[in-house]
């Protein structure tokens, strides 16, 4: 019941919801970029929404189990396989997850899910900070991670697929909704009338943004307080840095928006010179907009569960 | 009957559409970090499940929500969130007129620090800068309580308030690649202590040999907002027969 790691890709990592309960101890949630990329995948194979997947960034793994499974990739498109539908792989069949076409992270859910240590109460791999996931790091050639039981199932589940909304549309030019930050009268105008195109040297710690820079009319010192996953900085060269699932979790450069929850998987998917601008929503109108999202999500929760039940 | 005035107030605002930020009170008023230990240890209390994380940060406490499991009875979750989060301060004396008087007292962490220039790159400069000698600078530095204000930049780190201000050095221009672990440093007018290696900005002065953050201890973090920190000096033995 195990996993052989083929090839690694350029970064693949063991995720699942995230690590919560810890910020205060300066723990990230860590966790995916897209979480609705995971959950849709989990869902399809039979596992709970928030099960451990593989985190594939841009080139996927080449892999194989030891027993029947089924999987399902979901987030960004792979050159190679059929998104967002069970597929059935036999014992011993190596699997080659290609290259995303749209998007930058695809995550693959296998069926009993990956079995990992918890660590602080979380699959999740904190680079970074080196522990969770698959001891702490992306992984490598020749790795075996062992696996859950899997599903047995009677009925062919591979007839079934999700299209369209509510998944994410991804784009390499978008608008991201965004809730006004603490200092954003701080600034001058600028940021919700360009385009910036994002950096090369962003990670799962921050999308770095390229603009024209953003002047501070005040030069106060910024006191560090707590951030939130999308929470957008501006540091002192005025280029904005929107913070992702591995960032620390206080922050000293001035807030000037936080991405929208309902918004965030899209941002956890924009890769090098992809073009972004932002649009400002308030917090209520943020949270309606995941409130409808989670009730579209939980259509196909149920009508996904029934599949399996019957199967 | 006479109802006196609660001479506290506590102010919010969004923080994203997941999370919203109470302020306390600033930092360096008397009584706010109790304030914020009270507030954040009766949020803790109320058990909540939809209440994901709580982060202390000077005199603010974020609170991390989910706004899908919230049991808000207002259309506008936020404003609910507002009136519930009031309402607990209010119960647990936060905002009262008189500090409210932790549960628990505990004493000071005794941190211990090896102020020797091989592990404190920055010892002489810092002392250089604030006219003392290494030893008058240790001696200052290792003299005083500090307070945690805030837990972040890497799991473990605090914060710490209570430098004298004759040490008060600003950041390095160009941080350093690697700041090794255990690592104690001044970073304008507050020090604090690297647990993991990493980048970092802040004049080293010495190193402690005691893990700051270690995944088999619970909480894994060893210091907490509002903990009392004192520094022991210990020789270059001493951290050496430690590790």
């Amino acid at each position: 019941m195990e996993m052989k790691v083929h090839k690694a890709g350029v970064l693949t990592t063991v995720q699942d919801l995230g690590r919560y309960g810890y910020r205060a101890g300066g723990v990230p949630v860590c966790g995916p970029m897209d979480s609705v990329g995971l959950r849709i995948a989990n869902l399809l194979v039979g596992n709970d929404e928030g099960a451990a997947c593989l985190e594939v960034t841009l080139v996927g793994p080449e892999i194989e189990f030891s027993s029947d499974r089924i999987i399902a990739v979901s987030g960004a498109k792979l050159s190679n396989i059929e998104m967002n539908r069970p597929l059935v792989v036999k014992a011993g069949e190596k699997i080659k997850l290609g290259s995303c076409v749209s998007g930058s992270r695809a995550y693959v859910a296998i069926s009993g899910g990956i079995k990992t240590e918890a660590v602080l109460g979380s699959q999740s791999t904190y680079l970074r900070g080196q522990f969770g996931g698959f001891e702490g790091r992306a992984l490598k050639e020749g790795d075996i991670l062992k696996l859950g039981k899997g599903l047995s199932l009677k009925k062919d589940v591979s007839r079934f697929y999700i299209s369209g909304s509510p998944l994410p549309q991804y784009s390499g030019a978008l608008t991201l909704r965004v809730i006004e930050g603490a200092h954003k009268s701080e600034f001058s105008a600028g940021f919700f009338t360009q385009s910036y195109k994002v950096s090369p040297s962003s990670d799962r710690m921050g999308l770095r943004l390229m603009g024209k820079s953003l002047q501070r009319k005040v030069s106060t010192d910024i006191t560090s307080r707590a951030v939130v996953c999308g929470t957008i900085q501006v540091p002192a060269d005025g280029q904005p840095i929107v913070l992702m699932a591995d960032a620390q979790t206080l922050g000293g450069y001035p807030q000037i928006a936080h991405v929208c929850a309902v918004d965030l998987p899209l941002a956890g998917q924009l890769k090098a010179n992809d073009v972004v601008e932002f649009s400002l929503i308030t917090a209520h109108d943020a949270q309606e907009l995941l409130k409808k999202r989670e009730a579209h999500i939980g259509l196909i929760r149920i009508g996904i569960k029934h599949y399996f039940q019957t199967a | 009957m006479k109802v006196r005035l609660k001479s506290q107030k506590i102010r919010f605002s969004t923080l994203g559409d997941c999370a919203l930020e109470v302020f306390v009170g600033f930092p360096s008023e008397a009584g706010v970090i109790e304030r914020v230990q009270v507030l954040v240890a009766a949020l803790k209390k109320q058990g909540v499940s939809w209440i994901l994380d709580i982060v202390p940060a000077y005199g603010t406490v974020a609170v991390f929500y989910d706004p899908i499991r919230i049991p808000s009875v207002l259309d506008n979750t936020y404003d609910w969130l507002c009136e519930w989060i009031k309402n607990v301060a209010l119960h647990a004396g936060v905002l009262a007129r008189r500090t409210p008087s932790l549960p628990k007292k505990r004493k000071p962490f005794e941190i211990p620090v090896c102020y020797d220039k091989s592990l404190g790159e920055d010892l002489e400069r810092v002392a250089a800068k604030a006219k003392l000698s290494v030893q008058a600078c240790i001696k200052l530095h290792s003299s005083a309580t500090y307070q945690v204000q805030a837990v972040g930049f890497a799991p473990g780190f605090p914060y710490l308030a209570g430098l004298s201000p004759k040490l008060a050095m600003p950041r390095l221009q160009t941080p350093r690649e690697r700041v090794p672990a255990g690592s104690v440093g001044i970073g304008g007018n507050q020090t604090g202590i690297y647990p993991f290696s990493t980048p970092g900005g802040w004049n080293l002065i010495g190193q402690t040999p005691l893990r700051l953050f270690d995944l088999n201890q619970t909480p894994p973090a060893l210091l907490a907002v509002g903990d009392l920190v004192i520094f022991k000096p210990i020789s270059k033995e001493e951290f050496l027969a430690w590790k």
